[in-house]
């Protein structure tokens, strides 16, 4: 399998008023060709972030890559200069965003701001860059291309707008795609079929997808791996397979557990707490406070990663030899 | 379209009625007459010069000749100045005021827009503190203070440009420079912070994302849509430009339509008070007009809106 990105002990900070943010603490993960990585977490705990990073979109001042590194093809694109990172942007990695009502400007064609991108990178007609236009919105399943492509983002329902948006993002034959929480802005039976459409798109292409989402039933559908992100770090990573079925680390396992189910009834079951304040982000485990199983180590110390599986990593104390003994002792007792 | 245009026009008409009758309304309620302050008129001359200009006939059959006179174009002598038509007044003011009212626009327009740009995306930077701490002066001294500044300044003290009248480009720079201003500022602070909020939006994150250039960025994309509450206010800046020509035209002498306006209403000369009220509103109701359909030109959604009819 080729590796197509690698991140290696990204840090991210934003400077403010109140002090320094944290947001991205540390974060390790790779992606190879053809292969959906989804990275889950609750509301702040640094997904975006890191996907930004990846861009580098983030804002500069306030934000900041502090530290590590960021290899997509062998080139780390940390330390590239914002004139050749314009030539990656929309050529090698695309993004898609999350509200699609919002992300295409009201006052330009759609064509227009199809082919844009395309037209910035690569030389060719207006002619070929209509045909090409015309290619993607078939693809993207947009009835009538060539005259939607006359159109203005109005005319258009928030379901295609995410298609046209998708389209422009896959344009210029990426490698990368990275989409940040694609249908959390759409109703659940369009959710699907852009899903789908993700699907039939990276059979096709071949692009490795990037999938940053807080919905586990995306996750479940279309990613390979999963890392799962708290407090600006990776705190689990591992197959599906494993993520679901054999996840090690209690927050995971809350997040599983959360996710409302047909066949129960019965009251959602919250993870009790909120995430720490990044602004002093504490020594151990993020976690410890909201815990079920926390222990006095939790706190101190932040665990090193336990590998569980050649793909399935946890940063979680529990799976210290040590803590292991200690439950069993306890299990003895009772 | 078509359809719009022709309703526009229709309400653009009742307008220009509306004002004219108020402004016929005044006319008579204001007290004195034209002849009221000349010297030594006995009262056979003052009936017949009454009787000349239809001033002793009952005000519905005067203001039945008056919207005739309006609907020929035809405003007859100036009652003041008997050897000049209005027409010849107007037709002779009104070049100058005009090349006043749009040098001053364009110039208000297209630099306030430049400023607002550079400090927006400068935001918080020296720049943008310096660019709009003059703003706040451009918007709180009046025009006819900075005229008086200007000329004491740059053409007395300095002698650069020269004090008064319309005859070279150098005479236009300070009544330009003063007229302008103010405009000049409320636009580029209105482009600030229009271009601020637009810089946060998802689509130009979108643009960013396709790898275009920060150029491209911030004119195709960013400013087309930060000028849609700048073209909303443009009219009432031209109305403000229009009224402010009448003052800056006294100061710098300018022999602009300005003038007539001002002293028709001072001498009662009721056939240029017509003549000159008719041909300003007209001009500004053409002119918010336009604002109308470059709105509709800059955002696609408003067109839409217009073929419903509705």
């Amino acid at each position: 399998m080729e590796r197509i990105l690698e991140v290696n002990d990204l840090h991210v900070t934003f400077t403010t008023y109140g002090g320094t943010v944290q947001a991205v603490r540390g974060v390790n993960f790779h992606l190879d060709k053809g292969e959906t990585l989804a990275i889950v977490g609750e509301s702040g705990c640094g997904k975006s972030v890191t996907s930004n990073a990846i861009m580098r979109l983030i804002p500069s001042p306030p934000g900041k890559i502090t530290q590590g590194s960021i290899i997509f093809k062998g080139q780390n694109l940390a330390a590239y200069s914002e004139k050749k990172m314009r030539s990656i942007r929309g050529v090698d990695i695309s993004m898609i965003f999350q509200d699609p009502m919002t992300a295409l400007n009201p006052t330009l064609t759609i064509g227009t701001q199809l082919v844009e991108g395309l037209k910035e990178h690569r030389k060719i007609t207006a002619a070929q860059a209509k045909e090409k236009a015309i290619e993607m919105m078939e693809l993207v399943g947009i009835p009538n291309p060539e005259e939607r492509l006359k159109q203005y983002p109005h005319q258009f329902s928030g379901g295609m707008r995410q298609r046209i948006v998708i389209a422009i993002a896959l344009i210029c034959d990426p490698d990368l795609l990275i989409a940040d929480e694609p249908t959390t802005a759409l109703d659940v039976t369009i959710q699907a079929q852009i899903l789908e459409l993700f699907a039939t798109i990276q059979k096709r292409t071949g692009v490795s997808i990037i999938l940053i989402t807080h919905d586990l039933g995306v996750v479940a559908k279309i990613a390979d791996r999963i890392v799962v992100m708290y407090a600006g770090k990776i705190i689990e990573s591992g197959s599906k397979r494993e993520i679901f079925y054999e996840s090690k680390h209690p927050y995971t396992q809350g997040l599983l557990d959360s996710v409302p189910r047909l066949d129960e009834k019965g009251e959602l079951k919250p993870i009790v707490g909120t995430p720490p304040d990044l602004f002093s982000p504490p020594k151990g485990c993020p976690f410890t406070a909201r815990c079920p199983f926390a222990m006095e180590v939790c706190d101190k110390v932040y665990p090193a990663p336990e590998k569980i599986s050649d793909t399935h990593y946890v940063d979680c104390w529990l799976q210290d030899e040590r803590a292991k003994r200690l439950l069993a002792a306890k299990t003895l007792q009772t | 379209m078509l359809k719009y245009i022709l309703k526009r026009l229709l309400i653009m008409i009742i307008t220009l009625w509306v004002i004219i009758t108020l402004t016929f309304v005044l006319m008579v309620n204001i007290p004195g007459s034209p002849f009221n302050t000349d010297q030594a008129s006995n009262e056979t001359v003052q009936a017949n010069l009454e009787a000349h200009y239809n001033l002793d006939q009952p005000y519905y059959i005067q203001y039945l000749l008056y919207i005739k006179s309006i609907a020929t174009f035809e405003f007859g002598p100036s009652i003041k100045q008997p050897n000049q038509t209005v027409n010849d007044l107007l037709s002779r003011g009104f070049p100058i005021s005009f090349e006043l009212g749009i040098i001053t626009i364009a110039l208000a327009v297209v630099s306030g827009v430049l400023v607002g740009i550079i400090a927006a995306l400068r935001h918080n930077g020296f720049l943008d503190y310096l660019t709009m701490g003059i703003a706040v002066l451009g918007i709180s001294i009046p025009n006819f203070i900075l005229a008086t500044i200007l000329i004491q300044q740059l053409a007395v003290n300095l002698e650069i440009f020269p004090t008064a009248t319309w005859r070279s480009p150098a005479h236009m720079v300070l009544p330009v420079l003063a007229l302008a201003t103010g405009p000049m500022a409320i636009i580029a602070r209105l482009t600030r912070s229009t271009m601020l909020e637009v810089l946060t939006q998802d689509y130009i994150k979108m643009a960013k994302a396709k790898g275009l250039s920060p150029w491209k960025v911030v004119f195709k994309h960013a400013l087309r849509n930060a000028l849609m509450p700048v073209v909303t206010i443009m009219g009432t800046l031209f109305a403000g430009i229009l009224t402010g020509t009448f003052v800056i035209e006294q100061i710098f002498a300018i022999p602009g339509m300005g003038r007539y306006f001002v002293e028709s209403i001072n001498q009662r000369d009721y056939p240029v008070i017509m003549g000159t009220t008719v041909f300003y509103s007209a001009f500004l109701i053409i002119m918010l007009f336009i604002v109308d359909i470059v709105y509709g030109i800059l955002d696609p959604r408003i067109k839409v809106h217009q073929k419903g009819g509705k």
